[in-house]
């Protein structure tokens, strides 16, 4: 048996790949849950802090900031521990699941927040006072005449920013959640054989290439106004 | 409520074993950063040097390819798969090259926009006044171009520096590492209340100026 051979037959085992296969795919639709509740729910929070922020109540403004900049200045994987060592609540059924899908979703809601906002603070004010002055209230004027400008603006930071937390989900693995990299550790240790470690890898290819991809064409569509 | 998040008794119990935890963090920054800076540099240096398509489309996969990878699916990749290979390797090397890979993408990516912004009458003026093509890139592009990325490069080492709690999960002893150690002896979650109160202390400096920074740069991109 050449070395290459051996290298195969430990990395990408055909037997042990069979085996675990229906294990990772398992792990990849906890993988795509958490990323869509992540996603979803992080997205919207972060535009409704940015609204309530365009009001301009200063305490209430102060609040938002040092959130965000808490969220911002934490390691996700330290927000997730915390949560779920932390909290007394560990008897909850899927507590790690409900732990990560939380923490992740207050770190985009940071990160997306500060774009939104940075959006919405880029609109020139005359835009403002042209919509007020033709007799749009100040809901309107935000809803229909500014994020509209403003969200143009933010979409490249904002996707690429998302990919980014989006792949955090692996970081559920450490607090006991089956998704794909959870799945593939205990595969490994039960198999003593790392092929399905190379299976979790390509499966975060799979799912997570096109996303990059997509990023870097959005970028670059969207660069002709810098 | 108090006594389970801010235990005064443990949090001074937890106190010597969290600072050793914290000197170790830093100084797996201050190691990490530069190799992803190098890395950062290699990369966009060679894609803006070369632009034979044999050269650009490689190197642009290369970048794709471990920003698609979540950072520690490739540390334990490395951690738990090179003893299969008869690579016998400690957490500290699989961080190190694990950050190289991970974070030189991103470093190079922020490096490559910033050196296309400088415009091309720059290189060529340099480039007749004598100066070498390295002396060009050193001297006259790159202080240019990280100049103009400048808080693209911080917030990406922000991130860095966040992401080397990931060592906890390969045994790195650094400040998350050591709260859950001292968590799992005390039965108590102060030594990690205490642990994120002192990333936030250290880290709250760069995210107050970065938020400045990246206000101004969208408000300019107008």
């Amino acid at each position: 048996m050449t070395n290459w051979d051996r290298f195969l037959e430990t990395f990408f085992n055909a037997k042990m790949m069979a085996r675990y296969l229906p294990d990772i795919l398992q792990g990849a639709l906890v993988t795509i849950q958490i990323a869509g509740l992540v996603i979803v729910c992080g997205l919207l929070l972060g535009l409704a802090l940015a609204l309530l922020r365009s009001i301009g109540l200063r305490p209430l403004n102060l609040l938002i900031v040092f959130v965000v900049d808490l969220f911002r200045a934490l390691p996700p994987l330290v927000i997730i521990v915390f949560i779920y060592f932390g909290l007394p609540a560990s008897g909850v059924k899927n507590w790690g699941f409900i732990a990560t899908w939380l923490s992740l979703t207050f770190v985009l809601m940071a990160f997306s927040e500060e774009i939104f906002w940075a959006g919405i603070t880029s609109i020139p004010k005359g835009q403002w006072e042209a919509a007020r002055s033709t007799g749009l209230s100040f809901g309107q004027t935000l809803i229909n005449v500014v994020l509209p400008q403003a969200l143009r603006l933010t979409i490249p930071p904002l996707t690429n920013r998302t990919i980014a937390i989006t792949k955090g989900t692996a970081l559920a693995s450490v607090v006991a959640v089956g998704e794909i990299l959870g799945m593939a550790s205990s595969a490994v240790s039960n198999s003593y054989n790392p092929s399905p470690l190379t299976m979790a890898a390509i499966g975060y290819l799979i799912l997570f290439l096109p996303l990059v991809v997509f990023g870097r064409w959005l970028e670059t569509r969207m660069a002709w106004k810098r | 409520m108090l006594d389970t998040f801010a235990n005064a008794e443990i949090a001074r119990q937890a106190w010597p074993i969290l600072l050793a935890g914290l000197g170790n963090t830093l100084l797996l920054s201050v190691v990490v950063v530069p190799l992803g800076l190098l890395g950062g540099l290699i990369l966009s240096v060679t894609a803006t040097s070369f632009h034979h398509p044999l050269v650009r489309y490689p190197l642009m996969a290369w970048v794709d390819f471990f920003r698609a990878f979540p950072p520690l699916v490739l540390l334990i990749l490395l951690f738990a798969g090179l003893p299969f290979a008869g690579i016998q390797i400690t957490g500290f090397a699989c961080v190190c090259i694990a950050f190289f890979l991970n974070t030189g993408a991103y470093y190079g990516e922020i490096l490559r926009a910033g050196i296309e912004s400088v415009p091309s009458g720059q290189t060529e003026a340099a480039r007749s006044t004598g100066l070498g093509r390295l002396q060009t890139m050193l001297f006259v592009v790159l202080p240019q171009a990280v100049r103009n990325v400048l808080p693209d490069l911080l917030s990406n080492t922000l991130e860095v520096v966040k992401l080397t709690s990931l060592g906890s999960v390969v045994a790195m002893p650094e400040l998350l590492f050591q709260a859950r150690q001292a968590q799992s002896l005390t039965y108590n979650p102060t030594p990690i209340v205490l642990a994120a109160a002192v990333y936030f202390v250290l880290l709250w400096p760069l995210v107050r100026l970065l938020s400045r920074l990246e206000n101004r740069a969208l408000a300019a991109r107008k």
